[in-house]
């Protein structure tokens, strides 16, 4: 065997482990340090309706059963196929559409109490995870539209059925912009 | 009174993907005489089975992936693909290679990845490159070009492409209409340590301007290249970077050590490289596609031919380098975004 | 910032203006009744400031804006209220509006000054307001209140006045007309501009085709030729769009996302400055302005001048009525415009044509077919804000919001250009709406997780204090009760 050949290839072989070695270093030193942070990155994506569909109690415990990888990540109607996708691009896990075991989604909708029937019995106010319904025992209750994430938590505790879901419609503002 | 809504613009130039493919079909034509006239007739034979393989590949994938069938039949993709595959191999292929090598273009090339649009590489090299890798004998066996020698005429041309064509056993006294290409016949005369001079002097192998024979193909490319750049089909960045890319190694190379480097002028009208600079390196969906972008993948082809030209072990490299550079394209796009009005570059 | 002479590419299109331009405009008698949109096309809902049954004047105030992107509505006509419709049922828009009966005296608002305005002996910051009292808009079909955008080029020292005549869409003209029969009061109104800006200068551009403009404005500015100028442009869509002609005159760009006001320019339509020029010299608001009524599916078209509220009827009338098979009618340029569901709407502030277009113009538009696209780069040479809009396109197909966004789907002007070009005939500034529709819904719903989140964190935080409290309550009760029952053994006693 050619001697030559041997020591060239080991030359090779070391100057390939260098380059690389370098390369990896500078790597490692430039690029932001592979933290712990996937809960909250999960979590960032959920959609914080906290309505406990996924059966986990609250968006974040979810955020860290998928971090364990106990969850999949198709257990989220409220966020839907987005969030989905969203969840499968941060993970790098194949996108699916969400388990119809957990729920269906919908378009966003908020809960709306209806004042004649409310009796102010006031037990949807601790089963709302949002503190969005105001009231007290024997006043009658509202349900602030702005920070109600449409959990439906509230509904089966109401011992009268006056707390109704409705769907948000958006202002479409698509305007036109103009040249001239 | 009531109208109909519509979103604007309201109006459109009716540009459209047919009327862009038949101008490419329209000026591969010149191509095609001139082949004709040099190579023989080949070139109509391979035409004809690539088109009716490509479509009909193109129809039952369009059925398996349950598309409609009839818009994308008739956008003419299809077609420049089978014709750019025709115009690339050589004359003499049997046609059941030019089959298969059509149908992995259009099946492996474009509809494995989604059809129309994206394919991340050129379907017609996808398509050569696997016949070169298989069938490389088949695939580097050209005909003397015509008038090279004065032993054949065109008509024994004919004769000889018909044989081959169908697949038959070529008469060993033909044995002389056929061989390497130019580019071929130096590598192999450098490797068997002729000098340059000595091929050059053979007079088969270099004619006026470029490889014998070819150079003429290569004129009729141009010529249809520069009408398409007329048309604006084409824009310059991707030929003039292709070019750049071969010929100026070429030159300085030659330029060093005549001996062992061809010229830059015998490199561009030599074997694919006008058709492959302005109509295969060119292919809008494969390329990339930012100006400068464009620069960078032009050059890269460019540069990939001549080291394949020079040191690799095939003739021709060009199907290697586009394929190549096609790998290359997200990185090309990530990296050339052009500066966006009113923003600083980034 | 960088500098550049002219903004990217664009387009170069057939004009279809000329001989109606020459043409002199023509007034359009009012008709009996107007309908006032509450929403002007600046995209604000005006309140309405009268009551069914009241009478007005003309110029008097009959809606006002709730904020300062809304421009005060003034009544065209004298007549009674007769309906505020909250939707108006011949509108698909769905807008609002005002209907007036008029009497036909056509009586000006007794409230309203008369005569002239010594606009040099008002403060500019008066100015400011009292264009604003005048309703002044931007005619050149945003809407957009005058007053308010001085407003903020004051506040950011905008020194230099640009009036942009530069008219670049197809088929409109009104501008050229107005330029050419009333170029003294283009350069009036710039005065009047100039001094509520305080400005140094003020250039007035023009797109090279419209030679007959170019010199009866040259002629009108001559005696303030020193700080009045008038500057050519090439006539390249999209020439008009404000940054772009910034760039183009002054040789700089307007950041992304900022204002002209950022590189110390005002840009004002030639038609506004002659609105403001209108008001200077008589007191009454802006109650009318010109419109082009074109397209192959009018029978003569030509520029009217029309009062607000004239339904768009009256004024295809005016042009001889329909012609052919008119199957859209477009508020604006072929290019931008919006297409209007019916002709009964009354005129707007921000509708400066009206193109009647027939199946001759829409041809290659309605028969198109959309194909995937091809990466063939017409789009990206042609997008006049640098774009790579088949880039845009892919990562916004893909739902890819990050790409969208650095590709530059907020940079887009919507001019139409690259819709144009595509030979894969992909309605490309329609998908691009669509893609910002959508990344704004998703950071509407970004916005109401972060607020739910925190509202649940702090929920639960306090949940668990309140469990801890009472744990704690707990123990110390225990222990009192231990302290008084056993207090030598606290360790043993369960």
């Amino acid at each position: 065997m050619n001697v030559e050949a041997v020591w060239l290839a080991c030359a090779v072989a070391a100057a390939l482990a260098a380059v690389c070695g370098i390369a990896l270093g500078l790597a490692a030193s430039r690029l932001p340090p592979a933290t712990n942070r996937l809960v909250e990155q999960i979590d960032a994506l959920l959609p914080q309706t906290q309505c406990g569909q996924c059966q986990f109690p609250g968006c974040r415990p979810y955020a860290e059963a998928i971090a364990r990888g106990e969850a999949e990540i198709d257990r989220c109607p409220p966020g839907g196929e987005t969030t989905v996708r969203a969840l499968a691009a941060l993970l790098d896990r194949p996108a699916r559409p969400v388990d119809p075991a957990y729920g269906t989604t919908q378009g966003l909708r908020v809960a709306v109490i209806d004042e004649e029937r409310c009796i102010g019995c006031a037990r949807c106010l601790p089963a709302c995870p949002v503190d969005a319904i105001v009231g007290a025992h024997r006043y009658m209750h509202t349900v602030l539209a702005e920070q109600c994430t449409g959990c439906e938590l509230c509904v089966a505790p109401c011992p009268v059925d006056c707390i109704a879901m409705r769907p948000v419609t958006v202002a479409a503002a698509a305007r036109w912009t103009r040249a001239a | 009174m009531r109208f109909d809504t519509s979103p604007a613009p309201h109006v459109i130039a009716g540009y459209s993907v047919p009327r862009v493919m038949f101008q490419v079909l329209l000026a591969l034509v010149p191509v095609a005489v001139v082949q004709v006239v040099v190579l023989g007739p080949g070139l109509l034979l391979q035409v004809a089975v690539a088109s009716v393989t490509a479509l009909v590949c193109e129809a039952l994938a369009l059925r398996w992936r349950q598309r409609p069938s009839l818009p994308t039949l008739r956008d003419g993709s299809v077609l420049v693909t089978a014709v750019l595959l025709a115009s690339s191999v050589t004359p003499l292929l049997p046609w059941w290679l030019t089959v298969l090598g059509t149908a992995f273009a259009v099946l492996l090339g474009k509809h494995a990845f989604g059809g129309l649009g994206q394919n991340p590489f050129n379907p017609a090299m996808v398509g050569y490159a696997i016949l070169l890798v298989s069938f490389p004998a088949e695939m580097t066996r050209w005909p003397v070009p015509f008038g090279v020698d004065d032993s054949h005429g065109w008509g024994e041309l004919a004769r000889l492409t018909l044989t081959s064509f169908y697949g038959g056993a070529v008469d060993p006294a033909w044995d002389g209409y056929t061989g390497a290409t130019a580019l071929d016949s130096i590598r192999n005369g450098l490797e068997q340590r002729y000098t340059m001079a000595e091929l050059l002097a053979r007079g088969e192998v270099v004619g006026t301007l470029g490889a014998r024979g070819f150079e003429w193909i290569n004129f009729a490319a141009l010529a249809g290249g520069l009408y398409l750049m007329a048309r604006g089909i084409v824009r310059w960045q991707i030929p003039a970077a292709v070019l750049a890319g071969l010929l100026l190694p070429a030159l300085v190379a030659h330029a060093l050590d005549p001996g062992a480097y061809l010229g830059p002028l015998t490199h561009a009208f030599a074997g694919a490289t006008m058709l492959g600079a302005f109509f295969i390196a060119t292919d809008p969906v494969s390329a990339a596609t930012s100006d400068r972008g464009r620069l960078w993948y032009g050059a890269g082809i460019g540069l990939l031919v001549w080291v394949i030209r020079t040191w690799g072990g095939y003739p021709d490299g060009f199907a290697f380098a586009v394929l190549l550079m096609n790998v290359a394209v997200p990185l090309l796009d990530r990296y050339t975004v052009p500066r966006i009005y009113g923003r600083a570059r980034d | 910032m960088t500098t550049r002479n002219e903004f990217p590419s664009g387009l170069v299109l057939d004009a279809h203006k000329q001989p109606v331009a020459a043409e002199p405009i023509l007034d359009v008698a009012p008709p009996a009744r107007l309908r006032f949109a509450l929403d002007q096309g600046s995209g604000v809902v005006l309140e309405p400031a009268v009551a069914v049954g009241d009478v007005v004047a003309i110029g008097s105030v009959i809606a006002r804006p709730s904020d300062d992107f809304g421009a005060v509505l003034h009544a065209s006509a004298s007549g009674r209220v007769i309906a505020i419709e909250s939707h108006d049922a011949t509108n698909d828009d769905g807008g609002p509006c005002i209907v007036v009966e008029n009497d036909g005296r056509d009586t000006p608002d007794p409230a309203l000054p008369r005569g002239p305005i010594d606009y040099t002996a008002l403060d500019p910051a008066t100015l400011v307001d009292r264009l604003r009292e005048a309703g002044i808009a931007g005619l050149g079909g945003a809407g957009f209140p005058t007053a308010t955008k001085l407003a903020t080029a004051r506040a950011r020292s905008a020194r230099r006045l640009l009036l942009n005549g530069a008219e670049c869409e197809p088929w409109i003209c009104c501008d050229d007309a107005l330029m050419r029969a009333e170029a003294d009061d283009v350069v009036l109104g710039g005065r009047v501009l100039m001094r509520a800006l305080e400005a140094e200068s003020c250039v007035i551009a023009i797109e090279d085709d419209k030679p007959a403009a170019i010199d009866a404005l040259r002629a009108a500015a001559q005696s303030a030729a020193d700080t009045i100028t008038v500057e050519i442009v090439p006539a390249v869509y999209p020439q008009g769009a404000e940054r772009q002609l910034v760039t183009a005159v002054f040789g700089v760009e307007v950041p992304a996302r900022g204002l002209p006001a950022d590189v110390g320019v005002t840009c004002q339509n030639v038609a506004t400055a002659a609105a403001v020029a209108r008001w200077a010299r008589s007191g009454v608001p802006l109650v009318t302005r010109v419109v082009t009524v074109t397209g192959s599916g009018v029978s003569r078209p030509l520029n009217v001048r029309a009062r607000f509220g004239t339904p768009l009827a009256t004024l295809v009338e005016a042009a001889g009525g329909y012609r052919g098979e008119p199957l859209r009618l477009i508020a604006g340029g072929n290019m931008t415009g919006r297409a209007l569901a019916t002709d009964e709407v009354g005129l707007t502030k921000s509708i400066n044509t009206l193109f009647v277009a027939t199946h001759q113009d829409l041809a290659a538009r309605l028969a198109a077919v959309e194909v995937a696209c091809i990466r063939c780069g017409n789009c990206a040479d042609v997008c006049p804000a640098g774009l790579l809009p088949q880039e845009i396109h892919r990562t916004a197909l893909a739902r890819d919001a990050d790409g969208a966004v650095r590709f530059g789907v907020w940079d887009c002007i919507d001019c139409g250009c690259c819709d144009y070009v595509c030979p894969s005939q992909i309605p490309l500034a329609l998908r691009f709406r669509e893609a910002r529709e959508w990344l704004r819904e998703r950071d509407r719903a970004a916005a109401r997780a972060a607020v739910a989140r925190t509202r649940h964190e702090r929920r639960e935080r306090r949940l668990q204090e309140a469990v801890a409290a009472e744990q704690r309550a707990f123990d110390v009760a225990r222990q009192q009760a231990r302290g008084e029952s056993a207090p030598t053994d606290p360790g043993t006693a369960t």
